[in-house]
């Protein structure tokens, strides 16, 4: 697929109606864009993996992913358990019911709160460098020139990117809900007066298997989505400077809005 | 003499207003065509006509017997596969060094050993007076020199098209006129057709077979230089006028 389009249309729109009808195709085109990118980038997955160029890509990649948002990935997580087990805490203090309290945090965080606390980190510290990146690329001609030396930007940009989001994102998730108990089980020991062993205890009795997985497919639907957008993003920037600006800061309300709504659906899904 | 590159009435509109209007040329197999015009009158629009960055609102664009616009897509890769592109800004990646910008082309899309890939760039380095920046970061050399890189990335592949968009623009006149050498040079002992947007009037007139004028969405003038110079157009006149003015 080509990524350099051109405008849709030649002339100025004629009427307010017309602009209208114009926008709402203009999206429309965008969003069969957008899809047509997930699913070339996935086809060229293989094609990543096998190449050696590829493969050094894709490795640089999971170190951004995954290893340079590991700090505010880190602090996030814990303080969302620590929000989690002083809120939860108290309630369940009014009720003498304290020894579950790392069973609500650990669940909250396994199946919601981890996986959406890596979202968000990942929205923000990866999603937005790869809209600016490629934004950038996109207004100096540098994508053109690849699509001119017939080297898909796909597969060289778009690929390893999406790849290291999969790959990385339940592992980070993961992480999220386990320094997110930690964190929890700081709060509960300190201000709540519950023992640390009662609240791992607690925590590890109640998580099941299916509270991982869904939490873990979770991640990774947010991975693929964050990938997607910011690439979309970043290779439909126009209008130079101003348009990178631009193309970063919608990647992150985008993908903010969309890990919300996944988020549910995915929830709605699998707890019924 | 056969037409290799062909411009048919090309009209190029932009939200509702021409930047070509009606754009007719032919560039020959073997020939060095020069466009020059003032600031904004389309000449990288024009350029970007041949691979199908741009598509024209109507007329129709044809390299070698294929319309560009309509042709299909394993046309068009092969089409680009012949053509070296040289843009205005350079567009070198900016994570390679110069070096590996330059083999990109070479190690994506053919199977040469890495043997012959370095000697390959290391030449095109050497004619573009790069050797000693191989290995620096394209931010950590100046504009000029970036666009040095990028004309050595753009002829690395040997293709036996080159489009040159301002090889000359901000380099010093000695550079200036190494890189027009090593343009006629590639076109004399390779062949390679070349076009080559340019503000440099003295550079087009010496390396140039014929010059094209692109002014107001028109080509006004397309002759050899020594007509070129001599021509009675007014807008010829005009615009060598200002070209003097600016040497003085
Ligand atoms: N993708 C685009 N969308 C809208 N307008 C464009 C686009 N590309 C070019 N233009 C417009 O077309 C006109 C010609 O641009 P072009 O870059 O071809 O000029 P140029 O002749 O190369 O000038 P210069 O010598 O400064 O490079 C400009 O007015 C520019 O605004
Ligand atoms: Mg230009």
């Amino acid at each position: 697929m080509t990524i350099v389009r051109e405008p849709m249309w030649d002339d100025a729109p004629r009427s307010r109606t017309q602009a209208l009808y114009r926008h709402l195709l203009q999206f429309l085109s965008t969003l069969g864009w957008t899809a047509r990118i997930l699913v070339s980038s996935v086809a060229a997955f293989p094609s990543v993996l096998l190449r050696r160029s590829g493969r050094a890509d894709f490795s640089a990649q999971l170190y951004i992913v995954g290893i340079r948002t590991l700090p505010v990935i880190t602090v996030v997580s814990l303080f969302i358990g620590m929000i989690l087990a002083l809120q939860v805490g108290l309630e369940l203090r009014r009720f003498n019911q304290e020894i579950y309290l790392g069973a609500a945090v650990m669940l909250t965080l396994l199946r919601e709160m981890g996986p959406f606390a890596c979202g968000i980190s990942l929205a923000a510290c990866v999603g937005s460098a790869i809209a600016a990146e490629l934004g950038t690329m996109k207004v100096n001609d540098e994508i053109a020139a690849l699509e001119i030396m017939s080297i898909s930007p796909i597969r060289y940009l778009a690929a390893p990117r999406l790849l290291a989001l999969l790959v990385m994102a339940p592992i980070l998730a993961f992480y999220c809900s386990v320094i997110g108990t930690l964190g929890g089980g700081i709060v509960g020991s300190t201000q709540l007066n519950v023992f640390f062993q009662q609240y791992i205890s607690s925590a590890l009795s109640i998580a099941e298997t299916k509270d991982l997985f869904v939490g873990l497919l979770k991640a990774g639907v947010f991975g693929m989505l964050i990938g997607t957008v910011s690439v979309a993003e970043g290779f439909g920037t126009k209008l130079g400077a101003t348009g990178v600006g631009r193309s970063t800061q919608q990647s992150v309300i985008v993908n903010f809005l969309l890990i919300l709504m996944f988020g549910y659906m995915i929830t709605r899904v699998f707890y019924r | 003499m056969s037409k290799l590159i062909e411009f048919r009435d090309v009209v190029k509109k932009f939200n509702g207003v021409p930047v070509l209007n009606g754009v007719t040329f032919s560039v020959e197999k073997g020939e060095v065509l020069c466009i020059v015009g003032p600031s904004g009158t389309g000449k990288s629009v024009t350029l970007k006509h041949l691979v199908r960055l741009l598509t024209p609102t109507s007329g129709s664009v044809v390299v070698d017997g294929v319309d560009v616009a309509t042709c299909s897509d394993d046309e068009l890769v092969k089409l680009r596969d012949r053509i070296g592109y040289l843009f205005q800004g350079g567009a070198l990646l900016a994570w390679m060094t110069v070096a590996e910008n330059v083999a990109l082309p070479l190690e994506e899309c053919t199977k040469l050993p890495d043997r012959e890939i370095a000697v390959r760039v290391r030449h095109a380095l050497r004619a573009v007076e790069l050797v000693d920046a191989a290995d620096k970061y394209p931010t950590e050399i100046s504009g000029g020199m970036q666009k040095r890189a990028g004309l050595a990335r753009a002829v690395v592949r040997e293709s036996d098209i080159v489009l040159y968009d301002e090889p000359t623009s901000g380099l010093d006149p000695v550079t200036s006129i190494t890189i027009n050498r090593l343009i006629k040079k590639l076109n004399k002992e390779l062949g390679i057709t070349s076009i080559v947007v340019t503000h440099d009037l003295q550079g087009a007139l010496a390396i140039a077979d014929r010059i094209l004028l692109l002014k107001g969405g028109k080509a006004v003038e397309c002759s050899t230089p020594a007509e070129f110079t001599q021509s009675q157009n007014p807008d010829v006149r005009e615009f060598l006028a200002a070209m003097k003015g600016e040497t003085i």
